[in-house]
């Protein structure tokens, strides 16, 4: 079994497996055969490299990887069942905290579905304000991502470089939002306030410092060899294998598969009135996936200084009854979000909320591929794999 | 008759002098180091200040604090640890330390012991905190500091070669093993006849010093070598069912080495004590401080490599010592050997 | 964009359009309804049918991409004791069993909906009716992804996917009992502590209008 092989989709590698099949990934061969029992190890749920509360229990041979099994669930807060006994409104409060990092962008959808169904549509201005804090979320956590995956793999300084950076960004969303996590910004209809003063001086400032900071991370990350000795032609996700398991996002794109839904999908903000580019790479590594987040930070920022010499006047609430009911139907909205591809499926009955959403997440279908990515590898392959799909443990359990 | 102090004291005295004078050394260039370099120079490098409050000014403080601090910890042991070598293993990796410490020359009489073998010795003593890692990561009964003290094994024992045949240049221009000796070639040596700075042996064993660098940066267990304590992976490696004062002797421990090998390094390539221009007495007063300098220039080096570079897999990390390290030292001692018969 | 004529009613977009047509173009009979759900095509297939709709789905209509599996339970929730109090913060639902677009043969559905990489805003939204037996064919020998969403849906509502390799439990304990988003299974934060309702709001600070300014200390 050689990692060119596909398995047969959905089955799971036997326990069993002999560990020499893998000896030929190994740069130093060991000829006397070893016989030695295998180790089962729990990655998790406390460890700094799993992000959150994931737990990976992998058997090892040494220190390759022959099975593993994420075990998820440890921040599994229900959402689909809250979202049953709560109105539209305080359901946008729930959904900011499914991807913490950009908190904003999960919020689009879910609105984006009621308005279908009531057959509003928020006013221009709203929907450029909307682009523009989506991708500001995007800049804040892809930032977040350039540099710990830099500290997952043992450089511990872009971390730093990383998190004052996306200060700048997440000052620009408080300033328009009042928060910097979980804004809360969204109202069906359009947004809850406008634009303070001098936020389009400050955004382009910022945006500024965000392009100069994307090359000082391609210098310091991507071009150092070490970096890209640890992460090139690590985990790689073939196309076909990344689509059938739903991986989403820059992943996908990562692998050669020039799909974004914000180009693709069903139009969606103001996308289409932009000039911008979808960035692929064909290697489908740990590397390639660094190195599209890294285009996409700055296609991000240069799509947000367009937006800002764009933006339309005029109000940014259409008319909403003041108690929403949301008529009969059903939708389904997706989004590119950073993470990846969120949607969300709302079933209504009439009611002031809904009858049943279906939460879509990206993490969630990028995790289940690592059953199949992590077989055969070492253990700081793991590390590397796991800091390479960027998941929020938020968006794996809801 | 003490050649410093020219006073007559026996022998036991100057024993525990001696042995005084090292271990309070030890903590205190521990301390030094780990302030300058880890608390500020990272900080700094890291745009942000790092401890500013302990002690007033740019909190120098910090680490004596932190030194307390571990000292009045509740001594934990795992259930399933075995007590003995648990125990015993920080001792033993805070033993090499010290005894590196008793050969380094810091003036022309300064020594604690002078040694003929002094360059051997200290690589040979060096070596046996690797006995102690091991210790640390099979006694904790814990799988990731088993995974730590395997790969620590792994690692020490492979680049102990490339320090070693690094060095072996040194000697072999030097000709002599004795670190006194090698200071005193360096500093009576001259460059195409001007003895404005002596003859420093970086100037011809560049390649060594560069070794060295490399060898000592993996046997310090620092990035980007240190994969039996990858924070990211294994937390702390073998240290990582160690607190209190057991975690604080492998601290020491760890800084202690990084001391003693940037002033083996700074004896060996850059002259050590000796300034060539002053002799004498002014030499003991003036050596510690000449010494002191170049190890902190050395140390920055180190550290600075720690800061920058993600670290390398267990495998790519052995690639390197026995692919790349020991020929590149083969070579470099042959060349020697070759240029210093030849000139 | 979707087309909404004012008076026919929503409308497919072109991309569904040639979604649907393929999909009864290879399915035929087992296709029992099909409807439209703001510009996508919702198409219900026979229980029989339901990994042979994924198939003709990934080969036919190149939707290489599976977006979720899940379930729908369309049995209205028991009413609550704080219902019918007029209390506008919590929504109240119909009373009677109706079904979404498609329509349902019972209290349980399962859905789906795969989408092409290759091709711009091309998607299927799929359902099935899942009997009292709740046996529901598995995806996971077309659909590799379909591992995680069938072991989700069945921890959820109890469908069970034949040709599933493990059926276990994704987020709750392995000891967990009950299928929590059945519309039976009470939500327990409600049973532990009743709903507050409305509570009063306190205006925001300098937000009345007949607020006085504070008096000013000698």
């Amino acid at each position: 079994m050689t990692t060119t092989d596909l398995p047969e989709p959905g089955k799971l590698p036997d326990v069993d497996v002999d560990p020499s099949a893998f000896r030929h990934l190994a740069d130093a061969q060991v000829n006397v055969e070893l016989d030695t029992g295998d180790m089962v190890l729990n990655i998790g749920p406390q460890h700094p490299a799993t992000h959150g509360t994931l737990r990976l229990v992998v058997r090892l041979d040494g220190e390759r990887v022959i099975a593993a099994d994420p075990i998820i669930g440890y921040m599994h807060r229900g959402y689909e069942k809250l979202t049953e006994f709560r109105t539209y409104p305080q359901i946008t409060t729930l959904i900011n905290r499914i991807d913490w990092l950009s908190s904003f962008a999960n919020e689009v959808p879910f609105i984006s579905a009621a308005e279908s169904l009531m057959s509003i549509e928020a006013p221009p201005r709203a929907q450029y304000i909307r682009t523009i804090l989506t991708e500001l979320s995007r800049i804040a956590t892809f930032l977040l991502f350039l540099g710990e995956m830099g500290l997952q793999v043992g450089a511990i300084t872009p971390a730093f470089y990383g998190f004052r950076d996306r200060e700048y960004v997440l000052n620009l969303i408080e300033a328009v939002t009042g928060g910097r996590f979980h804004p809360n910004f969204n109202r069906i209809g359009g947004l809850k306030d406008d634009l303070p003063w001098g936020f389009i001086a400050d955004c382009r400032g910022t945006m500024q410092k965000v392009l100069a900071s994307c090359d000082e991370f391609e210098d310091l990350v991507a071009g150092n060899p070490i970096f890209q000795a640890r992460t090139r032609s690590i985990g790689i996700i073939p196309a076909e294998l990344g689509a059938a398991y739903g991986v989403s996002g820059s992943n996908l794109r990562a692998s050669g598969v020039d799909w974004d839904l914000r180009r693709d999908g069903v139009p969606y903000l103001v996308y289409n009135d932009l000039d911008w580019k979808v960035w692929t790479h064909p290697d489908g590594d740990s590397f390639a996936r660094y190195w599209v987040r890294l285009q996409e930070t700055r296609e991000s920022a240069r799509m947000v200084l367009q937006m800002l010499d764009m933006l339309p006047a005029g109000p940014i609430m259409a008319k909403v009854p003041r108690i929403i009911k949301v008529p009969e139907g059903e939708v389904f909205v997706n989004t590119e979000n950073p993470l990846g591809e969120m949607g969300y499926y709302v079933i209504s009955k009439g009611a002031t909320g809904p009858f049943r959403v279906k939460i879509r997440s990206a993490s969630f279908s990028n995790v289940s591929i690592l059953p199949w990515l992590l077989r055969g590898v070492y253990i700081p392959d793991i590390i590397t794999i796991l800091a390479g799909l960027y998941f929020i443990l938020g968006d794996i359990d809801r | 008759m003490n050649p410093v102090l020219a006073l007559d004291i026996g022998w036991g005295t100057t024993l525990a002098i001696k042995a005084v004078i090292v271990l309070a050394i030890v903590p205190l260039t521990a301390l030094i180091l780990g302030y300058v370099f880890l608390l500020k120079m990272m900080s700094h490098m890291q745009s942000r200040l790092g401890p500013m409050d302990p002690g007033g000014f740019h909190g120098w403080y910090q680490l004596l604090g932190d030194g307390i601090k571990f000292l009045q910890k509740e001594d934990i042991m795992p259930a399933e640890a075995d007590r003995r070598v648990f125990a015993l293993a920080p001792a033993v990796v805070v033993l090499s330390t010290f005894l590196v410490f008793v050969v380094i020359p810091a003036g022309p009489r300064l020594v604690v012991q002078p040694l003929d073998v002094g360059v051997f010795y200290a690589l040979a003593v060096s070596s046996l905190s690797v006995i102690g890692v091991l210790m640390a990561g099979w006694a904790s009964s814990n799988k990731y500091a088993l995974l730590g003290g395997l790969r620590a094994a792994a690692q020490l024992i492979a680049y102990e070669l490339p320090l070693v045949l690094a060095v072996v240049g040194v000697v072999v221009q030097a000709g002599t093993m004795n670190l006194e000796g090698i200071v005193h070639f360096q500093q009576t040596g001259e460059l195409f006849g001007w003895s404005g700075i002596g003859f420093p042996l970086i100037l011809t064993q560049f390649i060594g010093f560069a070794l060295f660098m490399v060898a000592a940066q993996a046997e310090l267990t620092q990035p980007p070598f240190d994969m039996p304590v990858a924070e990211s992976e294994l937390v702390a490696g073998y240290m990582v069912e160690y607190t209190g004062f057991r975690f604080l002797f492998f601290f020491i421990g760890e800084f202690g080495t990084a001391f003693a090998f940037a002033a083996l390094a700074a004896t060996l390539f850059l002259g050590g004590w000796a300034t060539p221009w002053v002799h004498g007495t002014a030499a003991d007063w003036l050596g510690p401080l000449v010494l002191f300098t170049k190890v902190m220039l050395v140390a920055f080096l180190m550290f600075w490599a720690r800061f920058t570079y993600p670290r390398f897999r267990e495998d790519q990390l052995q690639a390197i010592a026995w692919k790349w390290l020991i020929p590149i030292a083969l070579f470099n001692i042959m060349l020697t050997g070759v240029l210093k018969v030849a000139f | 964009m979707p087309d909404e004529t004012p008076e026919g009613g929503p409308t497919l977009t072109e991309e569904s359009a040639g979604v649907l047509a393929a999909l009864q173009a290879e399915l035929g009979d087992a296709i029992v309804e099909h409807a439209i759900a703001a510009g996508d095509v919702v198409v219900r297939v026979k229980p029989d049918a339901w990994r042979r709709t994924a198939q003709v789905c990934k080969d036919k209509l190149g939707c290489d991409y599976l977006s979720f599996i899940a379930g729908i339970d369309w049995m209205p929730a028991p009413l609550l004791a704080d219902e019918g109090s007029g209390d506008t913060s919590a929504p109240v639902q119909p009373r009677e069993q109706t079904y979404g677009v498609a329509g349902s043969a019972g209290r349980y559905q399962a859905f789906a909906v795969v989408e092409s990489t290759r091709r711009k805003a091309t998607r299927a939204i799929l359902k099935t009716d899942v009997a009292d037996d709740l046996r529901v064919e598995s995806w996971v020998s077309v659909y590799a992804g379909a591992d995680w969403h069938e072991r989700e849906a069945w921890e959820m509502y109890g469908f069970v996917f034949d040709g599933h390799p493990s059926l276990r439990h994704l987020y709750l304990p392995a000891e967990f009992e009950g299928h929590p988003l059945r519309k039976d299974f009470p939500l327990l934060a409600r049973e532990v502590k009743p709903w507050p309702g409305l509570v009063d709001v306190e205006p925001m600070p300098g937000g009345g209008d007949d607020e006085e300014a504070p008096a000013v200390p000698e």
